[in-house]
């Protein structure tokens, strides 16, 4: 359901968006906004002088002109006003069409009528399920709230929300135990315990956080709405204190001339786009199907300086397989590969799996067979043992990590042969992870399991870097394996063998270097870590624990969606700094367009700063006013996909954007007010 | 090339050349480090610390530092006052010259005490010899003052957190005895050997050749130019500032007064490349302001010695140049450097009548005192600079994609707060001081008439001018206007207490804020503030910024005067 696809304006969003310009012109909303308030207070004096005129007022021009003042400055409030109500609209229907697969679905809830009678069922709505609650799913319904499976196991479809057609596995205990409100259970039965009130939910908040009610303006937006205060407060500054420079000059200068002057020159582009960029970035955050708890997280993902990365799923493509079999000294290779195949029969992970294919591949006489028959007995995988396995007749088959196999070798006397131990170290060396399959406390030879690593991730790592981004790569390899995919990957630095522990150290080793972290987490255990890091992103298939911790929620899972949302931050705050860029450069031309307006008729020496050669002082302030209101309009786009980032370093980033933006900024004015001026000059002609 | 030209470019040069190991001189001394001076002052030093209970080893945050620049600023206020009102009983008034009145003698202190040097009083009878010691006092007090403030906001940029910006006192007593005291003397020297008088005794008299009897004032000018010069102070001892013979007698001592006023600011830009470690930061700043001034400077040259169209339209030779209000032995070329050289640093004296100018010099040198930091005053300068670095920080900062930051430490909500009010004051003293007056003048000009010598678009000039000067506290004026009126005194002198003390507390803020930050290593997607782009967009910030601000009055002013002229 990712929406990423859609066109930027839907004819519902335009609709939505045009009622919301309205609403906001209410002067309480457009206080949060001082650069756009200040507008609305010219605007509304224009509307004064209007009606002044219509009531015989002479010395302020023909109605004409000043009525298409007034309606200019009243548009550049509405441009503005739909800027954000575009974004806004955009964001919450993004949200809807995941929050509405969660509406009103029946929910089988536990009643807790006492310790003696349980399973007590009754069917409720599930908008009255409570925090705590407990609820049961069944194959085919569907889960009616966040929570976290207290018991059982399930295979649930997800599409809903990640677009990801394969179903996922879900069980109780593990780090894969919450399940998310609108996601279809596909077999088995699961108990579920509500986790969120109603109305609180992950897509609730965010959906809050775009409609603005919880909105809160982050410390960047703050101190930029702060710098474009200053810059309105100059601009009062020049006007007012120009009303006595014009008298001592004997120059007349009209009320209208006056506002438009103010509002050409105050940042309006800036400040009517400025919220819109903010919702904006928030809403790529959730095209990527990552939910921000806040804006600044966003904010803070471009600041990013270390990524912590889990090799799994990022790096290397999911899962290891089996890629040879080297049997011990003396042992057939045959012997060896169907004591592994017998050692993975039970194993469902993909590593197991992968054993078997590689087996099947090379079973060229039928050697082997993969039937289960009666009387095996399958050893699962336990964390003290370390290794899992198979009883069969008189055979004990074990597979497991080097250590724990040469313990259990060790431990009944028998002597870990020198050629294995060798070649367990080689393929640790090489990148590779060996398995070593004994039967009956005696090596039979090693399986090597080796990491794919990712097609293209090495030119990622090298795009992170030129952004000044160290990237660490967190696994559970031993150092020897590690080093080997670190370097072949192109990453800054790993952590081996990592424990959750490990991981909190390393966030707080550079947090005091002065360095801001990011990382991704699904796991109970790494919720410390994902509250330390400056963006901890959680994985939506994560326990609960780890969602809370976190910043952000990834409701794809996908490990490498860190890189995606630290560009995502990157691009919200330069979209801010190119169009303040724009905005101010902006100014010299309608300078050049407004001054000489303001003067000629009393100074006709200042005709000579009129470079443009605009018509007249009414077209000339027209056009200005006309261009002012229209950028805002035209900018709206790019306001919403954000300036193109690219990973250059900040040197040539900062002139790429001067260049644009700024000289640019300096040029499209000049170009456009005498557009604009040709065109009214035009109208005015023939319109007599 | 042209004898003129050479002489010009010879004194920039030898600027450069004396102010870059000055720089790391003035480094090591607010380093703490030893220098060849501490035997002599050191147990002065000492002495002067313990009957005054200062420690200096105590490090104070940035409000302690403020707290402390005041409080010594409003004592010699007082002080001032006392013996600018009382100099016709006290010692050493050889000429008899009478007591200040309390509100010329307010004018006076404040002015002193700024670095501003507006003068309402005549040199040669308006103070006493003790005075004038006095004054002289505070052009090394109030210049130390800037580099002190300028010291502290070095010891914030550091990369280590921490609250505390080093003792004011340590620097402002060793920007005096180390750096402001030795190389007066050096200069003072070169003053007397070139005809300066340095005494104390009263005027002199003189049978000219007709017989007349001339009294011809004089006094310990050569010590008193020198810091007058190099603390850029610029109050002159006589009447007519550096025009005056005693006071800038030769080419030579026109070179030296010159280069005196500019070292300490060029220094001051290198002392923080040295302080920080960041040398190539030192060089970007440096080539911002110099491009600055050269971009002032040149046309003004130029237009000076092209002439007076106007004049040449009257078949008079004006091949010297624009020679009006300009002294004979400097040249319409060396004055022309001067005026923009005085205006853009805060010194305000003069070498010739800058109301003479033609109108687009005469704006280059309000421009100047608009932008108040190409180099700027003394220590203040930077200050003022600062500030703007950390505007274009905060812009280019987020168009490189991360929230901004300057030297390792995040440029927030609050840095922006005080950057943006010391950024504002500027334009808004200058502004709303002119619209005042401008007012006051149109209800009745002809109750006004003593105001403005030139009404019409010179005598706007004349007034946005004085208020560009006294809000850069440069001193200097377009001596057209009729500016020893009640209205003039008191409103110039609430604009120079807000102009000189603002903006240096703002930045002394910000630095200590910045200082009690978290500092985050660079990396290759940090903005860099040693870079050329980086150079020309605070260029862009301090262009844009000057030139939205001031277009309207300058196109009323000097703009309409220019184009009515051709």
């Amino acid at each position: 359901m990712r929406l990423a696809n859609k066109s930027l304006f839907q004819k519902d969003i335009i609709g939505q968006a045009l009622k919301q310009s309205i609403v906001k012109l209410h002067p309480k909303i457009m206080f949060h906004n001082p650069v756009m308030f200040t507008v609305e207070i010219g605007t509304f004096i224009m509307l004064c002088v209007c009606i002044g005129i219509l009531h015989g007022q002479k010395s302020q021009g023909t109605f004409g002109y000043n009525f298409t003042v007034f309606v200019f400055l009243l548009l550049t409030l509405l441009f503005a006003n739909f800027a954000e109500a575009v974004a806004e609209a955009r964001g919450k229907a993004q949200a809807e069409s995941l929050r509405k697969t969660r509406e009103e679905t029946p929910a089988k809830y536990i009643q807790p009528v006492g310790e003696m009678y349980v399973n007590e069922m009754k069917i409720i709505p599930s908008s009255q399920l409570k925090k705590g609650d407990v609820f049961i799913c069944e194959a085919g319904d569907i889960i009616p709230a966040d929570g976290e499976i207290i018991q059982g196991l399930a295979t649930i479809d997800e599409s809903a929300i990640t677009g990801e057609s394969a179903p996922v596995i879900r069980e109780a205990g593990g780090d894969k135990s919450s399940v998310t409100g609108g996601t279809k259970v596909l077999s088995d039965k699961i108990k579920v315990e509500v986790t969120a009130e109603p109305g609180e939910s992950f897509l609730d908040k965010m959906i809050a956080l775009v409609e603005g009610s919880s909105r809160q303006k982050t410390p960047n937006e703050i101190a930029l709405t702060i710098l474009l205060a200053g810059f309105t407060l100059v601009f009062i500054i020049v006007t007012v204190t120009l009303k006595p420079f014009a008298d001592y000059a004997h120059t007349p200068i009209t009320i209208a001339a006056f506002i438009s002057l103010f509002v050409c020159l105050i940042p309006t582009t800036i400040g009517g786009l400025l919220s819109a960029i903010g919702i904006a970035g928030m809403d790529r955050a959730l095209r990527a199907n990552v939910i921000t708890k806040s804006g600044k997280a966003v904010e803070t993902a471009g600041d990013v300086d270390v990524l912590l990365l889990d090799k799994t799923g990022t790096i290397t493509i999911g899962n290891r397989k089996a890629t040879h079999f080297y049997p011990a000294n003396g042992i057939d290779e045959k012997q060896f590969i169907r004591a592994a195949v017998m050692s993975s029969m039970a194993d469902d992970t993909p590593e197991g799996k992968s054993i078997i294919e590689l087996a099947k591949q090379n079973n060229d006489s039928n050697f082997i067979s993969f039937e289960k028959k009666a009387g095996m007995k399958f050893i699962k995988f336990t964390a003290e043992t370390r290794s899992s396995g198979m009883d069969y007749d008189n055979h004990r088959i074990r597979k497991g990590a080097s250590d724990a196999i040469k313990k259990l070798i060790e431990k009944s006397g028998n002597p870990f042969p020198a050629e294995i131990a060798e070649k367990v170290r080689s393929i640790s060396e090489n990148g590779g992870t060996p398995l070593v399959v004994s039967e009956n406390e005696s090596a039979k030879g090693v399986i090597e399991l080796q990491d794919i690593i990712k097609p293209g991730i090495q030119e990622r790592f090298q795009r992170l870097r030129k952004m000044g981004i160290k990237t660490v790569m967190v696994t559970g390899d031993n150092p020897l394996t590690a080093k080997f995919i670190a370097d072949k990957a192109g990453v800054d630095d790993f952590i081996a063998e990592a424990t959750p522990e490990d991981k909190m150290d390393y966030i707080r080793k550079e947090q005091t270097g002065g360095r801001l972290v990011a990382m991704m987490g699904d796991g109970t255990n790494d919720a410390p870590a994902l509250a330390q890091a400056d963006v901890g992103v959680a994985m939506n298939s994560g326990t609960q624990a780890a969602r809370e911790a976190g910043n952000m929620v990834d409701l794809d899972n996908d490990p490498t969606k860190l890189i995606e949302i630290v560009e995502i931050g990157k691009q919200l705050l330069m979209t801010r700094g190119a169009l303040t860029t724009f905005s101010i450069a902006n100014d010299v031309a309608k300078y050049f367009a407004i001054i000489p307006a303001l003067f000629i008729m009393a100074i006709p020496a200042l005709q000579h700063l009129n470079i443009m050669n605009l018509h007249s002082p009414q077209s000339a302030i027209l056009s200005a006013v006309i261009f002012n209101a229209i950028i805002i309009l035209l900018l709206i786009p790019l306001a919403l996909k954000g300036v193109v980032y690219k990973p250059v370093g900040a040197s040539a980033l900062l002139r790429r954007n001067l260049f644009i933006y700024g000289i640019g900024g300096i040029i499209a004015p000049f170009i456009g007010i005498k557009l604009i001026d040709l065109l009214v000059t035009f109208l005015v002609i023939y319109l007599k | 090339m042209d004898t003129e030209i050479s002489g010009i470019v010879c004194m920039f040069v030898a600027t450069l050349v004396i102010s870059f190991p000055l720089g790391r001189y003035i480094a090591k001394v607010y380093e703490g480090q030893r220098t060849l001076l501490d035997p002599v002052f050191n147990p002065v030093e000492k002495f002067l610390y313990r009957i005054s209970g200062i420690h200096i080893s105590r490090e104070m945050n940035w409000k302690q530092q403020m707290a402390a620049m005041l409080t010594i600023n409003m004592i010699w206020f007082l002080l001032g006052m006392f013996i600018l009102m009382n100099q016709s009983w006290l010692p050493l008034n050889p000429d008899h010259n009478p007591g200040q009145s309390p509100d010329l003698a307010f004018n006076t202190a404040i002015s002193f005490i700024t670095n501003c040097n507006l003068q309402d009083y005549s040199g040669e009878t308006g103070v006493s010899y003790l005075s004038q010691l006095y004054l002289m006092f505070l052009h090394f007090a109030s210049a130390a003052t800037g580099m002190a403030a300028a010291a502290a906001v070095f010891n914030g940029l550091k990369s280590s957190t921490t609250d505390k910006l080093g003792n004011f006192y340590n620097y402002f007593i060793k920007s005096i005895t180390r750096i402001l005291l030795p190389v007066s003397f050096i200069i003072a020297i070169l003053f007397v050997f070139n005809g300066m008088p340095m005494t104390f005794l009263g005027k002199d008299t003189l049978t000219s050749l007709q017989g007349a009897i001339m009294h011809i004032s004089r006094g310990p000018v050569a010590g008193y130019v020198a810091i007058k010069h190099l603390g850029t102070n610029g109050g002159g001892f006589f009447n007519a500032n550096s025009a005056h013979p005693f006071e800038n007698p030769d080419y030579f001592t026109n070179m030296v007064e010159m280069i005196a006023q500019m070292i300490i600011p060029f220094a001051m830009v290198f002392a923080l490349g040295f302080y920080l470690k960041r040398k190539k930061l030192a060089y970007v700043i440096f080539a911002v302001m110099t491009l600055g001034f050269l971009l002032l400077v040149i046309p003004n040259i130029s237009m000076e010695t092209k002439g007076n169209p106007a004049i040449a339209a009257m078949g008079i030779n004006t091949s010297a140049g624009n020679m009006e209000g300009k002294e004979v032995r400097f040249g319409a070329a060396a004055s022309g450097y001067w005026s923009i050289a005085t205006t853009v640093i805060s010194t305000g004296s003069v070498n010739s009548m800058h109301d003479s100018f033609m109108p687009l010099s005469g704006m280059n040198m309000m421009l100047a005192m608009m932008v108040n930091c190409f180099y700027g005053g003394v220590g203040v300068g930077f200050l003022n600079f600062f500030v703007f670095i950390i505007l274009a920080v905060f812009i280019g900062g987020l168009m490189v994609g991360r929230t901004p930051e300057f030297l390792g430490k995040k440029i927030e909500a609050r840095e922006m707060k005080i950057a943006l009010i010391v950024a504002l004051l500027h334009p808004f003293l200058i502004l709303t001081g002119t619209a005042l007056a401008s007012y006051i003048y149109v209800q009745d000009p002809s109750a006004y008439a003593a105001w403005l010598n030139n009404p019409g678009f010179h005598g706007f000039s004349e007034m946005l001018y004085q208020y560009a000067s006294t809000t850069a506290n440069n001193g200097s004026s377009f001596a057209g206007l009729g500016a020893t009126t009640p209205w003039w005194n008191i409103s110039t002198g609430f604009v120079l207490l807000f102009s000189r003390y603002l903006p240096i507390i703002g930045p002394v803020a910000i630095a200590g804020s910045l200082a009690a930050k978290k500092y985050t290593p660079e990396s290759a997607g940090t903005l860099k503030p040693d870079t050329a782009t980086f150079g020309l967009m605070t260029f862009a910030v301090i262009f844009i910024i000057t030139a939205l601000s001031f277009f309207p009055s300058l196109a009323l002013g000097p703009i309409a005067e220019y184009f009515t002229f051709h």
